[in-house]
């Protein structure tokens, strides 16, 4: 789904179709010329991470404001399931990897490679999402609701926005499965893997954040302690 | 999915017409939309500024009634902030900074092209509101506890929260795209220290919004989720806390106060060099105060926040961070000062607004500085005093540059010059109406009259400064209709040289209007002033610049074909944020139409079939 960059400057062999070279004749003034030498889209991509720090630093933050400050259960020592989610942070590492062999696939022209490796990426991140709406499902079973405390909302908030992040990034990794059928992926396109990498192995490293912050430091709280304690 | 854009092929590269502007691409277009659009909403504002200063010209009286009252002031800063100053700023940006850094469009043509259809749509469904009469009314930062339900029992606040999400992703698309295209996309020659400062300050203002929008955003999204989904981030009752929300607002909102005045700043400090005719003094002082600026103004925002009672630590370093940033400001000014020492200066409208600027942005600094005095602020906090002080750098400050930078640009864009005496005429109105309506309001602050209330007692003697400021009111507003028939007239103008102006950026050595595609040759940059090293050689070697870079066949230089899919998109996502203020079934449509929008635009083939 990475769009080809429109610049008059730059319009890179590697755009769309990628088959279909002929573009690339339109050569003109400074055809390839970037001022740094970098691509304006992977550049983006980073720009727009940083601005995605900037959520989840907030999401997070209200999440450690409110910790143990919930008024009622269920707190997060009653269901909170550390070797549970420990899987699943495996699973989502996994994905990791996946997606490095699908870019490396991609660098090496290996067609079968990218199908398997993308495919690979885009199943394990839907493991992940599984046990998410499963873990949703249980503590919702358990009486916790995004109504139900300060807890509820923080937690439900932060991990849902995480999961809708790794739902958008599985929609993507499907979108480069199915374009790599039509040949539209080989070392030329390798950045569009690329860039959609950088997004995945974000998204991955925001999750090792929140799991060590609302698991192994936070999964231990209970309610606000009784006066005088 | 190849068959969408089988179904809907690549538009043509019409140049007239309603079609061509629908699909544009071409930043200059692109900037005239977001000008253009925030100039309609700076006159609804206005309106909106009238109707309150009609209510409290006089004490005691019941015209607009306390709940429309609370409604206008709300929308008229929120509309003022995120419709009008920032899209000017953005309208610039997207005007100037390709040009003034040798680039034939922005990195990224479509990107740019989906942030201004968003703003729009964003923009409309806020003042949707009015037709369902259930306008915001909580104030511009809308505190809780008055955005929770049993304070606010209709729909407004979500009106302007959803408005508020939609405006901070078009915000974001559109800061994305300047820092690529100012990193990226400058000409050869033009190293970091040559940038012109309003380039500089374009870069420093999109890192500020890509940084501070996410912030609001998630404020944003918990008061919606407070408001309709049962949670209780900002209600006390159930352990929610209520200055979580005000953190959350000015750890953006004070960064949005950079975001509203860097690019007033950049573009007055191209109009004082070129109207004094000499270089910046002290250029590498006036980009790093910016840069400066635009870090510390991270660790200032708790100055909003004197009063919440955070205690004596946290006011006493808010308060030592606050008088720090105001000496890059200062630093900004003598610089701006010692650009104009000893030049031969040119009294024209461009550069009477930029000396207004500085005038007036001036006494808005100093009045600032009185209330980074935490104690100081105790007594003025939400009084008149603040008002005043608000409107002297965001009307003295950026409104005053915005049109600066309108009267100094116009040429470069349509090719004539605005009419000088109107100009005159509108810059003196603007000014003194300014100094009329909002000098008095220091006095009646200082005297105790409380913002947002909707009358006072005759008892207490504020009547008489308060009928003064209707009265500035009305100057402004026949300053600002003066500026409307300037533009207006202007289609009767005759046409000007490709650089009346003498100016130093790249940006006039090429026609008026600049083609298409800008540059026939992607010029190679000399140094700071650009245009005024080759103008002096050219005159040195006996054969002085008279004409723009020579015009070229556009079908030799390939540009961006338009394309329909920004706006596809940003349906979608404008239907996205109307679902969620009347039905979710729209929501569903508006994602699956911002979807096939988004598989469109990543199938859309580089060109036209034509080319």
């Amino acid at each position: 789904m990475a769009h080809a960059p429109e610049t008059a400057h730059h319009e890179p062999a590697h755009g769309h179709g990628g088959h279909g070279d002929s573009h690339g004749e339109h050569v003109s003034v400074g055809h390839d010329y970037t001022t740094t030498g970098l691509n304006h889209r992977k550049m983006l991509m980073w720009v727009f991470l940083g601005s995605d720090c900037l959520f989840f630093g907030s999401l997070i933050a209200t999440y450690m404001v409110y910790r143990g400050q919930s008024l009622q259960g269920p707190y997060p020592v009653d269901i909170i399931d550390i070797p549970i989610t420990t899987i699943s942070t495996f699973v989502l590492l996994c994905s990791s990897f996946a997606m490095v062999r699908a870019l490396a696939a991609t660098n090496e022209n290996n067609q079968t490679g990218i199908k398997v490796w993308l495919l690979a990426t885009a199943i394990l991140g839907a493991i992940f999402i599984g046990f998410q709406v499963y873990e949703f499902n249980l503590f919702k079973n358990e009486g916790l609701t995004l109504g139900q405390n300060l807890f509820g909302a923080t937690f439900f908030t932060l991990t849902g926005f995480h999961g809708a992040h790794v739902t958008l990034g599985i929609i993507w990794l499907l979108a480069l499965f199915v374009i790599s059928f039509k040949g539209r992926l080989h070392p030329g396109t390798a950045l569009d893997v690329e860039i959609c990498g950088l997004y995945w192995h974000f998204v991955d490293i925001v999750w090792i954040v929140i799991f060590t912050l609302l698991y192994l430091v936070g999964g231990f709280d209970a309610g606000p302690a009784a006066p005088g304690h | 999915m190849a068959t969408i854009t089988e179904v809907l092929p690549r538009p043509t590269s019409a140049t007239a017409g309603l079609w061509s502007w629908i699909t544009t691409v071409d930043h200059k277009r692109i900037g005239v939309l977001y000008g253009a659009t925030a100039l309609v909403f700076m006159l609804l504002s206005g309106i909106e500024a009238g109707l309150i200063r009609m209510q409290l010209a006089v004490p005691d009286t019941d015209i607009l009634g306390p709940e429309r009252y609370n409604q206008m002031f709300t929308m008229h800063a929120t509309v003022m902030i995120f419709m009008v100053i920032m899209p000017m700023g953005v309208a610039f940006f997207n005007f100037v900074v390709p040009l003034a850094i040798g680039a034939r469009d922005v990195a990224f043509p479509r990107l740019n092209a989906l942030s201004y259809w968003i703003f729009l749509f964003g923009s409309i469904l806020m003042h949707f509101s009015f037709i369902v009469n259930q306008v915001p009314d909580a104030g511009w930062f809308s505190y809780a506890n008055l955005t929770e339900q049993p304070f606010s029992r209709n729909m407004g606040l979500d009106f302007w929260a959803i408005g508020l999400l939609i405006l901070g992703t078009s915000s974001v698309a559109g800061g994305l795209n300047f820092v690529v295209t100012i990193i990226n996309l400058r000409a050869p020659g033009m190293s970091l220290m040559r940038m012109p400062v309003f380039v500089w300050m374009t870069l420093l203002t999109s890192i500020l919004l890509i940084l501070a929008m996410p912030v609001i955003t998630v404020g944003l999204i918990e008061l919606v989720m407070d408001r309709n989904f049962g949670t209780h981030f900002f209600i006390p009752s159930e352990g929610g806390d209520p200055i979580l929300w005000q953190h959350l607002f000015w750890v953006f909102g004070h960064p949005e106060v950079y975001i509203l005045i860097l690019p007033p700043m950049g573009i007055v400090s191209e109009i004082l060099p070129t109207f004094s005719k000499k270089p910046l003094f002290g250029y590498p002082f006036v980009i790093f105060s910016g840069i400066v600026i635009a870090i510390m103004g991270w660790a200032v925002w708790s100055h909003h926040m004197f009063t919440v009672g955070l205690g004596p630590i946290a006011n006493s370093v808010f308060t030592i961070t606050t008088m720090l940033i105001a000496v890059p400001t200062g630093v900004k000014i003598f610089n701006w000062l010692g650009t104009m020492w000893k030049g031969s200066i040119e009294f024209t409208t461009p550069m009477l607004y930029a000396l207004g600027f500085i005038f007036l942005f001036i006494i808005g600094g100093l009045s600032g500085v009185s209330h980074a005095v935490s104690p100081s602020d105790f007594q003025q906090q939400d009084t008149y005093y603040i008002v005043a002080h608000l409107h002297y750098v965001l009307f003295g400050g950026s409104i005053m540059g915005i049109f600066a930078g309108i009267y100094y640009w116009w040429p470069k864009l349509t090719g004539k010059l605005l009419n000088e005496t109107l100009g005159k005429i509108n810059f003196w109105l603007i000014f003194i109406g300014m100094n009329v309506t909002f000098f008095p309001m220091h006095f009646v602050g200082m005297n105790g009259m409380p913002r947002r209330i909707y009358t006072y007692s005759s008892e207490f003697g504020w009547g008489d400064l308060n009928m003064l400021a209707s009265v500035g009111y009305l100057i402004l507003f026949v300053g600002f209709l003066v500026f409307l028939y300037n533009i207006v007239q202007n289609r009767n103008a005759r046409r000007v040289s490709h650089d009346p102006w003498d100016a130093p950026g790249v940006e006039w050595s090429i026609a008026s209007p600049p083609p298409a595609y800008n540059f026939a040759e992607v010029p190679t940059i000399r140094g700071r002033d650009h245009y005024w090293i080759v103008k002096d050689e050219a005159r040195e070697a006996g054969d002085p610049i008279t004409e723009p870079e020579p015009a070229v066949d556009p079908r030799t230089i390939h540009m961006p074909s338009p394309s329909y899919w920004p706006l596809i998109t940003a349906i979608g996502v404008g239907l996205i944020g109307g679902g969620l203020l009347s039905h979710y079934g729209v929501s569903f449509l508006g994602g699956l139409i911002a979807f096939i929008g988004v598989i469109g635009w990543s199938n859309e083939p580089p060109a036209a079939e034509e080319h």
